[in-house]
Parts: structure tokens; C-alpha cells; sequence
């Protein structure tokens, strides 16, 4: 099972943008998505931080993970499929931020 | 190449530059002691113990019981136990439904993630920087030439599998399968409808074979 994320940040439905940072080392955020605007689709859990782990370290404190929903449109200039077309991503809290 | 005695089967043709590195690579850290050739073959069997059958067996379970779906949905790993396969690990998964509004596809654009613990080893194009960088952008394309052509008002979501969640697609079960045995249907399932890049086949299909 895995472990809830206690404290998390953000709740399915909120407004989200990936940060859009030039950051060093395991930043697991595809350029596609930074500085793009999403939803939270779900929190889900807590799990070791990447950027600790991939260089050796416990990956703690555990930061949550959530499934961030986009519209396709909204990340490809002149996106042709339909309107309705969805990615989600799973992303870290500490690399996201609300969105107004 | 270093002179101490191989037990692993050497390949039959000249070895890519690809390969060689890693085996050079290997042999490092088995001289150093990480870890040994023993580990290694370990490893190999664990992977090649496991197939898309494992998949499709999850798949037909959740087609016959509906509590036996809810669980697969919400608890994969929990699921996979419940049938006999050891999905135990540190690794996670979830299981996204393909439902008549929706169509799942799933990819990982930074690496290669695939629920191996399951299905194994993933598909080659899978790892390729084609499927990669081209299903997140044009995926009702990328699906056409796959061979799948979708219904026009079918939405299709797309799961980059970035972090620490491995995906399975649980796909629609095949009208006129109404009677089939469990084992009938799981032979319906192929390996690229548990990543979305298919759909099962058909009865009438599956009697053709």
C-alpha cells in the first residue's frame, strides 16, 4: 500500500502550475510541462525525494506525489487533437505551485 | 576484456558497442564487489519469469468479478498478490480503466518505466525516443500507426510515468464475449493493450488464430 502523504500541500480539483525551473540533478519534470497550468487529479502518497536518492542520500523527509492533469491543448501550441484530450504526470509538491 | 571465467552465455553475433560497454561496466562492479554474478543471473530470471500473460490474467479477473476490478483499481499491487504474482518490492502501481469516453495510453518520456515487476521486460519501441517524444504530442496518430483507429468522440489521456507509479491499462472487455472462461478472455488480452496502444482482439478475431 502505499504510504498517504500526510500534510499534503495540495487537494485534487486545486490549481497548479510546474514550476518553471532551470534546476541541476534528478528533477523529474519534463520541459513540456514547466510553467504549464494543470489540476490536481489525485495525491498519490508519499514517497523519497528524487533528488536525494539519485545522489546516494535517504530521500528524506518524503515529499508527496500527486497526479497533475493537463489539457493537451494547453501544453502544444496548435495541439490537433481534440479539445478534450488529457495528459497526466505525476509530479512533487516541490516542484509545483498554485495557480490563481 | 578481463580474463576471469564467464558463466554467462556469450553472444553468437559481434557485440554492439551498447553492449559492450555495459558488460565492461558489469564486470567492474562485480570486481569491486557491489554485487556478484550470481545477482545478476537472479535478476535475469526474475525478469524473464515475468510476461504481459501475468497483465492479461489481472485484466480477465476484473472482466468476470467487479469487486475483484474495485481492487485492481484502487490496490494493484494488493490484486496482483491475490492471483499468485509476486509484485512485492518497493515498486508501485496503478491501473487506469479504458471506459467508453475515455482511451488510456501510457509512456515515460524521461526513461523507460514500465511495470516490469508484472509484465516483464517492456516492448523495445517502447524505449524508443519515437513512441517517446511523439505519443505525448500526437497520440491519435502515434495510436493509428499502431494499427488502432478510435472512435472520433473518444477522449484519449495520456500517463507519462515519471516518477514512482508504474502503470497498467485495464482495457474495455470485447462485446460478444458474454460465456467466455477466464482463461478464454485472458487470451484475448494482448501485451500492447495493457499499455494502451492496442485493444484485446475479438472473439471472432481469437477464432481465427
Amino acid at each position: 500500500m502505499i504510504r498517504p502523504a500526510a500534510g499534503a500541500r495540495f487537494a485534487p480539483g486545486d490549481a497548479v502550475r510546474v514550476q518553471d525551473m532551470e534546476k541541476e540533478g534528478h528533477v523529474r519534470t519534463p520541459d513540456y510541462t514547466k510553467g504549464k497550468p494543470g489540476w490536481i487529479a489525485e495525491v498519490l502518497g508519499a514517497f523519497p525525494n528524487p533528488e536525494s536518492l539519485a545522489y546516494g542520500g535517504d530521500g528524506l523527509p518524503e515529499k508527496p506525489l500527486y497526479k497533475v492533469g493537463f489539457r493537451q491543448a494547453d501544453l502544444w501550441d496548435g495541439y490537433g487533437g481534440s479539445p478534450e484530450d488529457v495528459l497526466f504526470i505525476d509530479i512533487y509538491e516541490h516542484w509545483l505551485e498554485p495557480r490563481e | 576484456m578481463s580474463d576471469h571465467d564467464h558463466p554467462h552465455k556469450e553472444p553468437q553475433h559481434e557485440r554492439s558497442p551498447w553492449a559492450a560497454r555495459i558488460r565492461a561496466v558489469e564486470e567492474l562492479l562485480e570486481e569491486r564487489g557491489v554485487f556478484t554474478k550470481e545477482e545478476i543471473e537472479a535478476q535475469v530470471e526474475y525478469m524473464e519469469a515475468r510476461t504481459y500473460e501475468n497483465g492479461a490474467r489481472l485484466v480477465a479477473r476484473a472482466w468476470v468479478d467487479s469487486t475483484f476490478k474495485e481492487r485492481l483499481l484502487s490496490d494493484t499491487k494488493a490484486a496482483a498478490m491475490e492471483l499468485g504474482l509476486d509484485a512485492s518490492g518497493p515498486v508501485e502501481f496503478l491501473t487506469v480503466e479504458n471506459t467508453d469516453e475515455v482511451h488510456n495510453v501510457i509512456v515515460c518520456t524521461l526513461c523507460s518505466c514500465y511495470p516490469r515487476a508484472i509484465l516483464g521486460r517492456p516492448p523495445d519501441w517502447y524505449k524508443s525516443f519515437a513512441y517517446r517524444s511523439r505519443v505525448v504530442v500526437e497520440p491519435r496518430e502515434v495510436l493509428r500507426e499502431f494499427g488502432l483507429e478510435l472512435p472520433k468522440g473518444k477522449r484519449i489521456a495520456v500517463h507519462d510515468s515519471s516518477a514512482d507509479l508504474r502503470y497498467l491499462v485495464l482495457p474495455q472487455r470485447p462485446e460478444g464475449t458474454e460465456g467466455m472462461s477466464e482463461d478464454e478472455l485472458a487470451a484475448l488480452v494482448t501485451r500492447d493493450s495493457l499499455i494502451g496502444t492496442d485493444v484485446p482482439r475479438t472473439a471472432r478475431e481469437a477464432s481465427r488464430v
